[in-house]
């Protein structure tokens, strides 16, 4: 438990290290308004951590992830809005074929990564398919809840932890989810403890569709529109968060405050560099060196925890 | 943070909006601009414009800053969270050329909320709250046979150069040629793709030459009037007039061609610039003037006299750029009310 507290503690002080320099440079930032404007984008950011938590829980990536959440953007923007019997049948269609991907990933052996790839393309075709030119409209109380004025603490702060909290009990504190996590620490033990590694990898999978499907939602509320390309930068952004929460690529550990937090540090940073009046065509460069030096002191960390 | 604090904050964060809402004089006023993409020549040359007349008019005294940000994806969730950031810096108008016209709709609706004006060019926002400055691309198409129609009254065989099949810009700039080519004399013999690049036009031209009959003119969306005129050049046909777009290689064979044997065509783009434009929109609409929400781009054309000028003032690998002034912005306003 200690070794989760720590593994916790370098997210949350370079979380808390980013916000007070925007602070410092924006105080306006210091405000209900403010956190709002500054954070309220990072929730979709965070689903879709979370649903890509759910794959490296298992020991695998998804880089279909960002089209994925376009394509749920989309599915929302039309369908949910128009007929939404219809298009909540096609969100759970889509989560089934995550689950389904999952499977067929278990039965045949075959590497994810290129698997994933392969569906990024699928699923920016389908989202081009549904919407060809940018538009739709999100539905009226996806609007209102993602634009809730929350007493005291904006929703912007509020979603994510609540977020946090519900992946925490659901991974960390219920059976299934210390059996998943056992996926990736060791599946071979998983299997002759009598487990069906096929169906403990679909859930898995069914579980990142879902937290997809919830990006892909929130995005809309928040954009009110959609666009096919809407949400291409998630793929990377979600896998740097969880991996600057304190996840790691093997082995099932994973956090899922962690990640959440990784989300929310990667938008600010964003957000940082902005304010910096960084020219650009450093930015993305600035934004690598600060998760590198998030890792590089990670690394020490964990050297230090293991010497002492 | 304790509960008094973050009130005091919340307190704090209306007063700063409130504000923003006086009219007139507008030499205390920040206008920003959002930018999606930089990777080209004429986002380069929209930039330089941009920096150019936004010191001027800081150095005027018209407003009190005019600062240029650039996203460092062409993402629409950047660009979104970029436009939040600016209503946190407190800034009073925010000009946009958008990566998306409809994925970026909620920042632009929080602005407006706040009570910054917003206004944008060339990549246009859906959202009502914005002003709209757009290109009518179907009108680009409209004058390019228009012209060749006074040139050649008698009509005659044209050849289409389009653009990347399946974006929004060709389909528009074609049906307007399509549709005027109607009510002309011309027929439109060949079609080729020439994806806005030189080399992609040449190799196209090239390959549907020897399949046309004798052709007069040559419609084109700029970006594949040079590449057009190599591949004509290769062969022994007579030079049709073909319609350039302003880029400067394109000048710079028309200029060479009319000092050989008087080579007449003309030339007609949008101009960089036109986010200049959108600057003094902003100013007006801060300065308290009513604005129509739909404002339509002016084009850059240049004739047969005006060449030598243009030329010398565009850069190699760039294209012809005019920056738009205070009284250029109050024409394009009228002429839209």
């Amino acid at each position: 438990m200690s070794g989760d507290r720590l593994r916790l503690a370098l997210p949350v002080l370079s979380l808390v290290v980013l916000l007070g320099a925007v602070f410092y440079l924006q105080p306006r930032a210091m405000s209900y308004f403010g956190l709002n404007l500054l954070f309220n984008l990072a929730i979709p950011v965070a689903l879709a951590t979370i649903s890509q938590m759910m794959i490296i829980m298992v020991n695998d990536i998804d880089l279909s992830i960002g089209t994925f959440v376009s394509f749920c953007a989309c599915v929302t923007a039309t369908f949910v809005h128009d007929t939404p019997v219809i298009g909540y049948m096609i969100l759970a269609a889509a989560i089934l074929a995550y689950a389904l991907l999952g499977a067929l990933i278990q039965l045949r052996g075959l590497p994810a990564i290129v698997v994933t790839l392969g569906m990024s393309f699928v699923w920016g075709g389908l989202a081009v398919l549904i919407l060809p030119s940018p538009g739709g409209a999100s539905p009226e109380w996806l609007k209102t809840l993602m634009s809730l004025k929350t007493p005291l603490v904006p929703i912007a702060v509020v979603a994510p932890l609540v977020i946090a909290l519900a992946v925490h009990f659901l991974i960390k504190r219920s059976w299934v989810g210390v059996i998943l996590q056992g996926v990736g620490g060791n599946d071979r033990a998983m299997e002759r403890a009598g487990w069906s590694l096929v169906r403990l990898r679909a859930s898995a999978y069914g579980l990142a569709g879902l937290f997809g499907v919830l990006a892909g939602m929130s995005l809309v509320g928040l954009t009110t529109a959609a666009d096919a390309n809407i949400a291409l930068r998630y793929t990377l952004l979600s896998i740097a968060g969880v991996i600057l929460g304190g996840g790691e690529f093997v082995g099932g550990r994973i956090s899922p405050f962690g990640a959440v937090i990784g989300a929310l540090t990667l938008t600010l940073a964003a957000s940082f560099l902005s304010f910096l009046r960084l020219s650009p065509d450093w930015q993305i460069g600035a934004q690598g060196a600060i998760l590198i030096l998030v890792l590089a002191v990670r690394l020490v960390f964990i050297r230090k925890g293991a010497v002492a | 943070m304790t509960l008094k604090a973050i009130m005091l904050g919340a307190a704090a964060g209306i007063t700063v909006f409130a504000t923003t809402n006086v009219v007139a004089d507008t030499s205390d006023k920040r206008i920003a601009l959002s930018n999606n993409y930089a990777g080209n020549s004429w986002r380069q040359a929209m930039l330089e414009s941009w920096q150019k007349v936004g010191e001027a008019a800081v150095a005027d005294g018209k407003v009190a800053s005019a600062d240029a940000f650039t996203t460092s994806e062409n993402q629409a969730t950047e660009q979104a969270a970029q436009i939040q950031n600016m209503i946190l810096q407190g800034y009073d108008a925010i000009v946009i050329n958008a990566a998306s016209p409809t994925a970026i709709n909620g920042a632009v609706k929080a602005a407006c909320d706040a009570g910054i004006t917003v206004v944008s060019f060339d990549g246009i926002v859906q959202e009502p709250c914005a002003w709209r400055i757009a290109v009518d691309f179907q009108q680009m198409g409209r004058e390019q046979v228009k012209y060749l129609a006074e040139r050649y009254p008698e009509g005659g065989n044209l050849l289409e150069i389009r653009g990347l099949a399946g974006v929004f810009v060709d389909d528009e700039i074609s049906a307007g040629i399509h549709d005027e080519v109607k009510n002309s004399n011309f027929e439109i013999v060949g079609s080729v793709h020439g994806d806005w690049a030189q080399d992609v036009a040449q190799k196209a031209v090239a390959g549907i030459l020897p399949s046309l009959p004798e052709i007069v003119g040559v419609v084109t969306q700029g970006g594949d009037g040079y590449g057009a005129a190599q591949a004509i050049g290769a062969t022994d046909r007579a030079m049709p007039t073909i319609v350039m777009g302003n880029r400067q290689d394109e000048l710079q064979w028309w200029s060479d061609e009319k000092a050989a044997n008087g080579y007449e065509t003309t030339s007609l783009s949008i101009a960089p610039g036109v986010s200049t434009l959108a600057f003094w929109v902003a100013q007006q609409v801060l300065d308290g003037n009513e604005v129509p929400k739909d404002l339509t781009v002016p084009f850059l054309a240049i004739s047969q006299d005006e060449l030598e000028d243009a030329l010398k003032t565009t850069p190699k690998g760039s294209v012809a750029n005019v920056e738009y002034s205070l009284e250029d912005a109050k024409a394009v306003i009228a002429s839209s009310k």
